[in-house]
């Protein structure tokens, strides 16, 4: 964050050609992206690396749920399938090292706690872990299955949008499969590469069926797994994974639910809006504080939190009273579901937008995985979004 | 039982001679060369022939010469498990000196390299995942022994010991670890994406390299250029069910193909027995036969593959084998190694069955070569690996014109969208 306004110092013209760059402003462009931070110089290059590219602003403690415990991300998950395990009788945990607690501590204790045959071990084949889960669903149990990581997905792809995806459809209402839930970490993590970082919401929710919903925070964490697994439609939920530990909140002990498809305006504004949903809330939310103290820009910011069925009345409502959109996200932006959001806000808002919308993407500077380098990894951080966005308001706002 | 030495006078050229001198023999400068092999350690030596000798009367007395040594001998191998074979591959494997040497030579290159890349990464100078191969060099090595360069090879990403012997040099592997453009990907694969001429990776989602490994088996059939495909995967994988879609592709159109189980007896951080409900992965080919192989033992490798590698290119069809083996490293950087296993466990595999170990024993024993020359090669190693760790720290990270390049294949550069859509990128292919 220091390091996006010492940038933004460092004397990045304000107004800019809309039609393009020419070489000139491109390379002069390249050469100050290269430079994020101006102490990086003095700072060793290991250290640069571990810098993320956003802080983690908790959210006010939750008064209505009851007594808070001080939890980060994989705790509140766990507090949540605590809650489920408790008074839920039929309900299972399992996936790869699930039982032992999981690769990113999501499941510690529960299987001492509810015994092995509710929490347990999955061999690797993830068409396996969902046909499973699909099927014990269907039979009653409420089957949470876990997906090591989101990037394992594809080999479920099939099972989870030929078969969770259509079942209540094809039988006519007689059977469903909506006691599934599937849990996945997701999102970068800055040494994550290609196969450790992804972001597929966009796949799923191209399917009619199923759920998708992902949270930015613990406490949006444990009410919207609760809210999944008590929904009776299968839903996936990706956790982002670089928020495990970074993301600190007091959290309610007790059991609460955040309704899903209800998208939270969590910063009013009135000049442009901005939609984001995981680990992006947070570096959007770097994003409105700068646009106000630097060009007075008033956003709104808008967590998506389900982005399957999304919530398109709060987007468009938002819309009609700043008249400009940006959205963004980590994945790749050629069919990232910011282009669905474009898409129903132009149709919807036509007469009130002021400027085009603009999709902007976080992670990967190119439409394609991420690179094994961290060099490159680190030089698509951070700053260089924060700066791009400024310039994306102002291009919509001039 | 020990013979003491032979005098000088025994005819070396008669064939089969019985095994003669002191296994310390060779240790003792002043004494003369044993004519013949020694008796090594029981169930090892059968037979062993020697080059021709100085004359009768003649002594080596300051230093030993090559012609000191033993360069040939036959080791016996262990028996290797069979199913849905008449036979196995042969109990005796045959070992020059020179290859004694290269093997030695490669083995403990790929275990340096791995230690010095455990080494590298806790410096925080290779980041991402890094998973280590020390432990199983038998295995590598013994495969590129059996086939040709010609042949082809696929692996998961515990690759590094398979790019080096594939061919590409330590530094550029090195390289590619700490994400520079010297590296064998440019800089931009990392520790999982590896690749080198007739090697295909490097591949980081589990068990998804074999349908690939059936399939460039399919091309060599098509071509038929008498060449064969080894695709590797572990025991984790092994329950993947696109590996059985590749049996059966395999075997229905009789693909030379040598599907390679490496079972390091844990998948992450599972035991076999949790995770499998058979362990005898030498069999899950079902229909297809199976061979299952001591994997620390860089000769029973050798002997499994040149068995399989016959049997693939005689156009019967595809081959299972196993290669029990261990890794002396966690599944990853980040795991210890420790919490599933106990470290005692880990001791006992590297005291007992470490496969470079092992193979330098067998020499010794036989008079093949002497300590100092083992000691030379580990020398001329560690150079060769502190010059790659040096030159893998120093060479520069690729430029941010090469970030988007290669993700199509097109004539002219494309447009890329990024972060700053002022900033256009370019790729270039």
């Amino acid at each position: 964050m220091a390091a996006a306004a010492r940038f933004f110092i460092r004397g990045a013209p304000f107004k800019l050609p809309v039609s393009g760059v020419g070489t000139g402003a491109q390379s002069s462009f390249e050469a100050t992206l290269l430079k994020l931070s101006p102490n990086s110089n003095s700072r060793t290059k290991t250290q640069r690396r571990h810098a993320a590219h956003f802080t983690f602003q908790p959210d006010p403690v939750p008064t209505q749920y009851g007594p808070t415990q001080k939890m980060n991300l994989f705790q509140s998950v766990t507090s949540a399938l605590d809650n489920t395990l408790a008074s839920d009788p039929t309900a299972v945990i399992f996936g790869e090292d699930v039982a032992f607690g999981g690769v990113f501590r999501c499941t510690v204790g529960l299987r001492d706690k509810y015994g092995k045959d509710r929490v347990f071990n999955t061999p690797l084949c993830e068409q396996g872990i969902v046909g499973f889960g699909i099927g014990a669903a269907v039979a009653g149990a409420t089957a949470i299955a876990e997906i090591q990581f989101a990037d394992y997905i594809y080999p479920a792809f099939d099972q989870i949008v030929n078969e969770a995806a259509k079942y209540r459809y094809r039988s006519g209402n007689l059977f469903d499969c909506g006691n599934l839930t599937i849990r996945a970490p997701w999102g970068c993590v800055g040494h994550g590469s290609l196969y450790h970082s992804q972001s597929p919401e966009a796949f799923f929710a191209h399917c009619p069926g199923i759920k998708v919903v992902i949270p930015r925070s613990p406490v949006q964490a444990k009410g919207l797994l609760l809210a999944c697994i008590a929904d009776q439609n299968p839903c996936i939920f990706f956790e982002p994974k670089i928020l495990y530990r970074a993301a600190v909140e007091q959290v309610p002990v007790e059991p609460y639910t955040i309704p899903l498809s209800q998208a939270e305006i969590l910063q009013e504004g009135s000049d442009v809006t901005l939609v984001a949903w995981g680990t992006q809330i947070h570096v959007m939310r770097e994003v409105a504080n700068m646009a106000q103290e630097k060009l007075g820009v008033s956003c709104e910011l808008i967590d998506l939190q389900t982005i399957l069925p999304w919530d398109t009345e709060t987007v468009c409502k938002s819309v009609v009273k700043t008249g400009r959109l940006l959205i963004s996200h980590e994945a790749p932006i050629t069919g990232g579901f910011a282009a669905e959001i474009s898409s129903t806000v132009q149709e919807e808002c036509f007469l009130n937008l002021e400027a085009p919308i603009k999709d902007d993407q976080l992670l990967n500077p190119r439409q394609g995985p991420s690179s094994g380098s961290p060099g490159l990894h680190h030089l698509s951080f951070s700053s260089s979004f924060i700066q791009s966005v400024e310039r994306g308001q102002e291009k919509t706002l001039c | 039982m020990l013979l003491i030495d032979l005098s000088e006078y025994v005819n070396v050229t008669s064939p089969a001679a019985a095994p003669a001198a002191l296994a310390q023999a060779q240790r003792q400068p002043p004494k003369p060369p044993p004519p013949v092999g020694t008796r090594a350690p029981a169930a090892q030596l059968v037979i062993a022939q020697t080059d021709q000798l100085d004359p009768p009367g003649t002594r080596v007395v300051v230093s030993r010469s090559f012609a000191d040594f033993t360069s040939q001998a036959t080791f016996d191998i262990k028996k290797c498990d069979v199913h849905r074979l008449e036979e196995g591959p042969p109990l005796k494997a045959e070992l020059t000196r020179e290859q004694g040497l290269q093997y030695y030579r490669v083995m403990q290159t790929v275990r340096r390299m791995e230690l010095k890349a455990d080494q590298l990464y806790k410096q925080k100078i290779i980041r991402g995942f890094c998973h280590l191969y020390d432990g199983q060099e038998a295995c590598a090595v013994g495969i590129e022994a059996a086939i040709n360069p010609s042949d082809h090879l696929i692996t998961a990403y515990r690759a590094h010991g398979y790019t080096y012997t594939r061919g590409i040099a330590v530094k550029e592997i090195l390289a590619e670890l700490t994400g520079r453009r010297g590296g064998v990907a440019k800089g931009k694969g990392g520790s999982m994406h590896m690749y080198a001429p007739h090697f295909y990776g490097g591949n980081g989602i589990v068990g998804a390299q074999v349908p690939l490994g059936a399939g460039i088996a399919l091309a060599c059939q098509y071509q038929g250029n008498n060449q064969v495909c080894v695709a590797l995967y572990g025991d984790g994988a092994a329950n993947q069910g696109q590996l059985f879609e590749s049996f059966n592709m395999a075997a229905l159109w009789k693909l030379p193909c040598i599907f390679t189980c490496e079972n390091n007896q844990y998948g992450m951080g599972t035991s076999v027995e949790r995770a499998s409900a058979s362990t005898d992965y030498y069999k899950r080919g079902d229909f297809i036969p199976g061979i299952r192989v001591d994997g620390m033992d860089v000769l029973c490798v050798r002997e499994a593959f040149k068995f399989a590698a016959e049997h693939c290119r005689s156009g019967k069809g595809p081959i299972v084998i196993e290669l029990k083996t261990y890794r002396y490293h966690g599944h990853s950087m980040s795991d210890p190694g420790v919490s599933y296993r106990t470290r005692e466990e880990i001791q006992e595999v590297r005291s007992k069955s470490d496969p470079i170990t092992m193979l330098k024993e067998r020499m010794l024993s036989n008079n093949m070569a002497s300590v100092e020359e083992f000691k030379e090669i580990d020398i001329a190693i560690r150079k060769e690996v502190e010059e790659a760790a040096q030159y893998a720290t120093s060479d520069p990270e690729p430029p941010l014109e090469e970030l988007c390049n290669h993700i199509f294949s097109n004539d002219s550069p494309l447009e890329v969208r990024g972060t700053n859509p002022w900033a256009r990128l370019k790729s270039v292919s």
